[in-house]
Protein backbone atom coordinates (compact mmCIF):
# COMPACT_ATOMS: atom_id res chain seq x y z
CA UNK A 1 0.00 0.00 0.00
CA UNK A 2 2.67 2.50 -1.00
CA UNK A 3 0.19 4.01 -3.98
CA UNK A 4 -0.61 6.69 -1.71
CA UNK A 5 3.15 7.62 -2.11
CA UNK A 6 3.33 7.36 -4.99
CA UNK A 7 0.03 9.66 -6.23
CA UNK A 8 1.58 12.41 -4.14
CA UNK A 9 4.71 12.25 -6.03
CA UNK A 10 2.45 12.30 -9.33
CA UNK A 11 1.08 15.84 -7.62
CA UNK A 12 4.51 17.01 -7.14
CA UNK A 13 5.70 16.49 -10.24
CA UNK A 14 2.81 17.61 -12.30
CA UNK A 15 2.32 20.64 -10.34
CA UNK A 16 5.85 21.33 -10.66
CA UNK A 17 5.42 21.57 -14.48
CA UNK A 18 2.36 23.29 -14.31
CA UNK A 19 3.86 26.20 -12.64
CA UNK A 20 4.71 27.64 -16.16
CA UNK A 21 1.08 27.36 -16.85
CA UNK A 22 -0.60 30.39 -14.77
CA UNK A 23 -4.04 29.74 -14.29
CA UNK A 24 -4.39 26.39 -15.82
CA UNK A 25 -6.60 23.41 -14.46
CA UNK A 26 -5.37 19.61 -14.76
CA UNK A 27 -8.08 17.62 -16.70
CA UNK A 28 -6.37 14.20 -17.29
CA UNK A 29 -3.19 13.03 -15.93
CA UNK A 30 -1.77 9.51 -18.19
CA UNK A 31 0.25 7.13 -16.81
CA UNK A 32 2.55 4.35 -18.02
CA UNK A 33 2.78 1.56 -15.32
CA UNK A 34 4.77 -1.80 -15.83
CA UNK A 35 2.83 -4.97 -15.30
CA UNK A 36 5.72 -5.50 -12.59
CA UNK A 37 5.44 -2.14 -11.25
CA UNK A 38 3.68 -3.18 -8.00
CA UNK A 39 1.09 -1.16 -7.78
CA UNK A 40 -2.69 -1.50 -8.19
CA UNK A 41 -4.46 0.76 -10.10
CA UNK A 42 -7.82 0.21 -7.82
CA UNK A 43 -5.24 1.59 -5.14
CA UNK A 44 -4.09 4.90 -7.31
CA UNK A 45 -7.47 5.88 -8.59
CA UNK A 46 -8.53 5.69 -5.11
CA UNK A 47 -5.58 7.62 -3.44
CA UNK A 48 -5.24 10.07 -6.33
CA UNK A 49 -9.33 11.50 -5.33
CA UNK A 50 -7.45 12.17 -1.66
CA UNK A 51 -3.94 13.36 -2.95
CA UNK A 52 -5.33 15.76 -5.35
CA UNK A 53 -7.91 17.42 -3.08
CA UNK A 54 -7.09 21.43 -2.96
CA UNK A 55 -4.73 21.37 -5.68
CA UNK A 56 -4.53 22.00 -9.46
CA UNK A 57 -5.24 18.56 -10.64
CA UNK A 58 -8.41 18.19 -8.54
CA UNK A 59 -11.10 16.56 -10.13
CA UNK A 60 -9.25 15.21 -12.85
CA UNK A 61 -8.56 11.98 -14.35
CA UNK A 62 -5.91 9.64 -13.95
CA UNK A 63 -5.70 7.39 -16.74
CA UNK A 64 -3.44 4.55 -16.12
CA UNK A 65 -1.70 2.58 -19.17
CA UNK A 66 -0.55 -1.37 -18.21
CA UNK A 67 2.58 -1.75 -20.06
CA UNK A 68 2.99 -5.78 -20.25
CA UNK A 69 6.64 -7.54 -19.55
CA UNK A 70 8.50 -7.90 -22.47
CA UNK A 71 11.63 -9.81 -22.13
CA UNK A 72 14.64 -10.77 -24.09
CA UNK A 73 15.45 -14.13 -24.57
CA UNK A 74 19.37 -14.51 -25.05
CA UNK A 75 18.92 -17.90 -26.65
CA UNK A 76 16.76 -17.37 -29.70
CA UNK A 77 17.20 -13.50 -30.04
CA UNK A 78 13.66 -12.85 -29.85
CA UNK A 79 11.65 -9.84 -27.89
CA UNK A 80 8.58 -10.83 -26.97
CA UNK A 81 5.34 -10.55 -23.94
CA UNK A 82 6.10 -12.97 -21.34
CA UNK A 83 2.70 -15.66 -21.07
CA UNK A 84 2.53 -15.10 -17.41
CA UNK A 85 4.33 -13.60 -14.59
CA UNK A 86 4.59 -16.71 -12.91
CA UNK A 87 6.96 -17.93 -15.52
CA UNK A 88 9.57 -15.97 -17.13
CA UNK A 89 10.03 -17.71 -19.82
CA UNK A 90 10.97 -16.86 -23.73
CA UNK A 91 7.38 -16.98 -25.21
CA UNK A 92 9.13 -18.27 -28.58
CA UNK A 93 11.37 -20.68 -27.50
CA UNK A 94 10.25 -21.48 -23.58
CA UNK A 95 13.68 -21.15 -22.18
CA UNK A 96 14.17 -18.90 -18.95
CA UNK A 97 14.63 -15.53 -19.45
CA UNK A 98 16.16 -12.90 -16.95
CA UNK A 99 16.55 -9.84 -19.19
CA UNK A 100 13.51 -7.82 -18.85
CA UNK A 101 13.18 -4.81 -21.44
CA UNK A 102 9.66 -3.48 -20.65
CA UNK A 103 7.63 -3.94 -17.35
CA UNK A 104 8.71 -1.96 -14.30
CA UNK A 105 7.84 1.79 -15.85
CA UNK A 106 6.01 3.73 -13.49
CA UNK A 107 6.19 6.92 -15.19
CA UNK A 108 3.77 10.10 -15.98
CA UNK A 109 3.78 10.64 -19.65
CA UNK A 110 1.17 13.49 -20.17
CA UNK A 111 -0.82 15.77 -18.49
CA UNK A 112 -3.66 17.65 -19.96
CA UNK A 113 -4.77 20.60 -18.81
CA UNK A 114 -7.53 23.21 -19.64
CA UNK A 115 -5.99 26.79 -19.91
CA UNK A 116 -7.84 30.44 -19.53
CA UNK A 117 -6.79 33.55 -20.38
CA UNK A 118 -3.79 33.89 -19.26
CA UNK A 119 -1.21 31.93 -21.31
CA UNK A 120 1.60 29.98 -20.54
CA UNK A 121 4.33 32.94 -19.45
CA UNK A 122 6.88 34.07 -22.32
CA UNK A 123 5.58 31.84 -24.45
CA UNK A 124 3.54 33.08 -28.14
CA UNK A 125 0.27 31.77 -27.70
CA UNK A 126 -0.83 29.41 -30.02
CA UNK A 127 -4.21 28.45 -31.17
CA UNK B 1 -10.34 28.40 -22.83
CA UNK B 2 -7.75 25.57 -24.85
CA UNK B 3 -6.52 22.48 -24.21
CA UNK B 4 -3.26 21.26 -24.06
CA UNK B 5 -1.61 18.10 -23.51
CA UNK B 6 1.84 18.59 -21.89
CA UNK B 7 4.61 15.72 -21.98
CA UNK B 8 6.51 15.06 -19.53
CA UNK B 9 7.18 11.43 -19.78
CA UNK B 10 9.02 11.36 -16.31
CA UNK B 11 9.59 8.36 -13.85
CA UNK B 12 7.44 8.57 -10.84
CA UNK B 13 9.86 7.92 -8.11
CA UNK B 14 12.30 9.99 -9.77
CA UNK B 15 13.01 11.86 -6.60
CA UNK B 16 13.96 8.27 -4.98
CA UNK B 17 16.01 7.14 -8.13
CA UNK B 18 17.65 10.25 -7.87
CA UNK B 19 18.71 10.33 -4.61
CA UNK B 20 19.23 5.93 -4.90
CA UNK B 21 22.12 7.05 -7.63
CA UNK B 22 23.80 9.38 -5.21
CA UNK B 23 24.11 6.81 -2.23
CA UNK B 24 25.30 3.87 -4.76
CA UNK B 25 28.18 6.56 -5.76
CA UNK B 26 28.88 7.05 -2.74
CA UNK B 27 29.08 3.39 -1.70
CA UNK B 28 30.88 2.71 -4.36
CA UNK B 29 34.02 5.30 -3.93
CA UNK B 30 33.67 4.48 -0.24
CA UNK B 31 34.25 0.78 -1.25
CA UNK B 32 31.27 -0.40 1.08
CA UNK B 33 29.03 -3.63 -0.17
CA UNK B 34 25.89 -2.41 0.11
CA UNK B 35 22.88 -4.97 0.64
CA UNK B 36 19.42 -4.67 0.86
CA UNK B 37 17.33 -7.70 2.42
CA UNK B 38 13.90 -7.61 1.68
CA UNK B 39 10.77 -10.37 2.66
CA UNK B 40 7.63 -10.67 4.51
CA UNK B 41 7.67 -9.97 7.79
CA UNK B 42 8.52 -13.35 10.20
CA UNK B 43 10.79 -14.74 7.73
CA UNK B 44 13.39 -14.03 9.94
CA UNK B 45 15.45 -11.36 8.42
CA UNK B 46 16.81 -10.10 11.61
CA UNK B 47 17.48 -13.23 13.04
CA UNK B 48 19.57 -14.12 9.41
CA UNK B 49 20.79 -10.77 9.63
CA UNK B 50 22.45 -10.83 12.76
CA UNK B 51 24.11 -14.27 12.22
CA UNK B 52 25.89 -12.45 9.12
CA UNK B 53 27.02 -9.71 11.46
CA UNK B 54 28.10 -12.26 13.87
CA UNK B 55 30.07 -14.22 11.80
CA UNK B 56 31.52 -11.85 9.53
CA UNK B 57 32.79 -9.71 12.52
CA UNK B 58 34.10 -12.80 13.53
CA UNK B 59 36.31 -13.14 10.10
CA UNK B 60 37.61 -9.86 11.01
CA UNK B 61 35.22 -8.21 8.58
CA UNK B 62 33.94 -4.39 9.23
CA UNK B 63 30.03 -4.87 8.64
CA UNK B 64 27.03 -2.23 9.76
CA UNK B 65 23.16 -2.17 9.56
CA UNK B 66 20.65 -0.14 9.05
CA UNK B 67 17.07 -1.58 9.94
CA UNK B 68 13.71 -0.75 8.86
CA UNK B 69 10.37 -1.06 10.91
CA UNK B 70 7.65 1.42 11.23
CA UNK B 71 8.07 1.45 14.79
CA UNK B 72 10.25 0.72 17.97
CA UNK B 73 14.15 -0.21 18.24
CA UNK B 74 13.58 -3.82 19.09
CA UNK B 75 15.72 -5.30 15.77
CA UNK B 76 18.44 -2.56 16.44
CA UNK B 77 18.97 -3.37 19.60
CA UNK B 78 19.13 -7.28 18.87
CA UNK B 79 21.39 -6.67 15.81
CA UNK B 80 23.64 -4.40 18.21
CA UNK B 81 24.76 -7.56 20.83
CA UNK B 82 26.65 -8.86 17.59
CA UNK B 83 28.97 -5.60 18.06
CA UNK B 84 28.30 -4.47 14.81
CA UNK B 85 27.05 -0.65 14.46
CA UNK B 86 23.66 -0.83 13.97
CA UNK B 87 20.94 2.25 13.31
CA UNK B 88 17.20 1.83 13.49
CA UNK B 89 15.25 3.76 10.79
CA UNK B 90 11.39 4.04 11.98
CA UNK B 91 8.80 4.92 9.20
CA UNK B 92 6.35 5.63 11.35
CA UNK B 93 3.90 3.67 9.43
CA UNK B 94 5.76 4.25 5.66
CA UNK B 95 5.71 0.32 4.15
CA UNK B 96 8.78 0.45 2.38
CA UNK B 97 12.36 2.24 3.31
CA UNK B 98 13.02 5.26 0.71
CA UNK B 99 16.28 6.15 -0.34
CA UNK B 100 16.00 9.42 1.60
CA UNK B 101 15.51 7.96 4.76
CA UNK B 102 19.16 5.57 4.52
CA UNK B 103 21.00 8.82 3.52
CA UNK B 104 19.89 10.49 6.65
CA UNK B 105 20.38 7.57 8.88
CA UNK B 106 24.20 7.71 7.66
CA UNK B 107 24.90 10.82 8.51
CA UNK B 108 28.07 10.53 10.60
CA UNK B 109 28.78 7.20 9.68
CA UNK B 110 32.47 6.42 8.22
CA UNK B 111 31.73 4.46 5.13
CA UNK B 112 35.18 3.98 4.17
CA UNK B 113 35.28 2.07 7.41
CA UNK B 114 32.81 -0.44 6.41
CA UNK B 115 33.40 -3.55 4.30
CA UNK B 116 29.52 -4.37 4.19
CA UNK B 117 26.49 -2.22 5.11
CA UNK B 118 23.37 -4.23 5.28
CA UNK B 119 19.87 -2.50 5.16
CA UNK B 120 17.23 -4.66 6.63
CA UNK B 121 13.78 -3.14 4.85
CA UNK B 122 10.38 -2.78 6.57
CA UNK B 123 8.70 -6.60 6.28
CA UNK B 124 6.62 -6.49 3.04
CA UNK B 125 6.74 -8.12 -0.02
CA UNK B 126 4.86 -5.63 -2.08
CA UNK B 127 6.15 -1.96 -1.99
CA UNK B 128 10.00 -2.49 -1.04
CA UNK B 129 10.37 -3.62 -4.80
CA UNK B 130 9.53 0.17 -6.31
CA UNK B 131 12.20 1.99 -4.08
CA UNK B 132 15.96 1.92 -4.96
CA UNK B 133 18.02 2.35 -1.89
CA UNK B 134 21.36 2.77 -3.75
CA UNK B 135 22.19 -0.79 -3.11
CA UNK B 136 24.36 -2.95 -4.77
CA UNK B 137 22.56 -6.28 -4.55
CA UNK B 138 18.85 -6.93 -3.67
CA UNK B 139 18.66 -10.55 -1.43
CA UNK B 140 14.55 -12.01 -1.63
CA UNK B 141 14.02 -14.12 1.75
CA UNK B 142 11.93 -16.98 2.04
CA UNK B 143 11.32 -19.18 4.86
CA UNK B 144 10.33 -22.89 5.23
CA UNK B 145 7.54 -21.71 7.94
CA UNK B 146 5.51 -19.71 4.28
CA UNK B 147 4.42 -21.73 1.02
CA UNK B 148 6.53 -22.43 -1.60
CA UNK B 149 4.45 -20.65 -4.15
CA UNK B 150 5.44 -17.36 -2.46
CA UNK B 151 7.45 -16.46 -5.16
CA UNK B 152 4.33 -17.35 -7.56
CA UNK B 153 2.63 -14.95 -5.53
CA UNK B 154 5.05 -11.97 -5.32
CA UNK B 155 6.81 -12.00 -8.84
CA UNK B 156 7.71 -8.38 -8.70
CA UNK B 157 9.91 -8.89 -5.47
CA UNK B 158 11.57 -11.85 -6.04
CA UNK B 159 12.08 -10.74 -9.88
CA UNK B 160 14.23 -8.16 -8.83
CA UNK B 161 16.11 -9.53 -5.90
CA UNK B 162 20.00 -10.52 -7.14
CA UNK B 163 19.97 -13.65 -4.68
CA UNK B 164 17.66 -15.48 -2.50
CA UNK B 165 17.79 -16.96 0.23
CA UNK B 166 15.87 -19.57 2.29
CA UNK B 167 16.05 -19.61 5.84
CA UNK B 168 14.94 -21.91 8.86
CA UNK B 169 16.06 -24.65 7.23
CA UNK B 170 15.88 -26.34 11.07
CA UNK B 171 12.23 -26.02 10.61
CA UNK B 172 11.66 -28.17 7.35
CA UNK B 173 10.97 -31.53 8.14
CA UNK B 174 8.55 -30.36 10.96
CA UNK B 175 6.54 -27.91 8.15
CA UNK B 176 6.71 -30.44 5.58
CA UNK B 177 8.70 -27.71 3.20
CA UNK B 178 8.69 -28.50 -0.50
CA UNK B 179 12.46 -27.83 -0.84
CA UNK B 180 12.12 -29.08 -4.74
CA UNK B 181 9.04 -26.62 -5.27
CA UNK B 182 10.56 -23.90 -3.87
CA UNK B 183 13.74 -23.76 -5.77
CA UNK B 184 11.57 -24.36 -8.80
CA UNK B 185 9.18 -21.65 -7.91
CA UNK B 186 11.87 -19.41 -7.39
CA UNK B 187 13.57 -20.04 -10.65
CA UNK B 188 10.54 -19.87 -12.32
CA UNK B 189 10.88 -15.95 -11.57
CA UNK B 190 14.15 -15.48 -11.65
CA UNK B 191 16.10 -17.94 -13.82
CA UNK B 192 19.32 -17.86 -12.89
CA UNK B 193 19.41 -16.51 -9.52
CA UNK B 194 21.87 -18.17 -6.01
CA UNK B 195 19.58 -19.28 -3.55
CA UNK B 196 20.92 -20.26 -0.03
CA UNK B 197 19.30 -22.66 1.84
CA UNK B 198 20.06 -21.25 6.00
CA UNK B 199 19.61 -21.51 9.59
CA UNK B 200 20.24 -19.03 11.58
CA UNK B 201 20.19 -21.40 14.35
CA UNK B 202 22.37 -23.86 13.44
CA UNK B 203 24.43 -21.74 11.56
CA UNK B 204 23.38 -24.43 8.39
CA UNK B 205 24.34 -22.64 4.80
CA UNK B 206 26.12 -19.83 6.31
CA UNK B 207 29.74 -20.34 5.00
CA UNK B 208 28.34 -20.46 1.91
CA UNK B 209 26.38 -17.14 2.42
CA UNK B 210 29.48 -15.40 3.63
CA UNK B 211 31.68 -16.55 0.77
CA UNK B 212 29.26 -15.41 -1.97
CA UNK B 213 29.61 -12.15 0.12
CA UNK B 214 33.11 -12.38 0.07
CA UNK B 215 32.77 -12.96 -4.04
CA UNK B 216 30.26 -10.15 -4.16
CA UNK B 217 32.76 -7.77 -2.33
CA UNK B 218 35.79 -8.60 -4.53
CA UNK B 219 33.19 -8.53 -7.98
CA UNK B 220 31.73 -4.69 -6.69
CA UNK B 221 35.45 -3.74 -6.09
CA UNK B 222 36.36 -4.65 -9.66
CA UNK B 223 33.63 -2.59 -11.29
Amino acid sequence: MHELSIVSSIVDSVTESLAVYHGARVTEVRLRVGALAAVVEDSLQFCYGIATEGTSLEGSKLVVQILPVIVHCAACGADGEIESLQSFSCPHCGEPVSDLRQGRELEVESFEIEEGEIEKAGEAVTP
Amino acid sequence: MTTRIVELRQGILKKNDELARGLRQRFTSAGVLVLNLVSSPGTGKTAFLERTLRDLLARGSRAAALVGDLETDNDARRLAASGAPVRQINTHGICHLEAEMVAKHLEGWDLAGLDYLFIENVGNLVCPSSYDLGEAVRVALLSVTEGEDKPLKYPTLFNSADAAVITKIDLAGPCEFDREAALKNIRAIRPGIRVFETSAKTGAGMAEWLEYLKELRVRHAGS
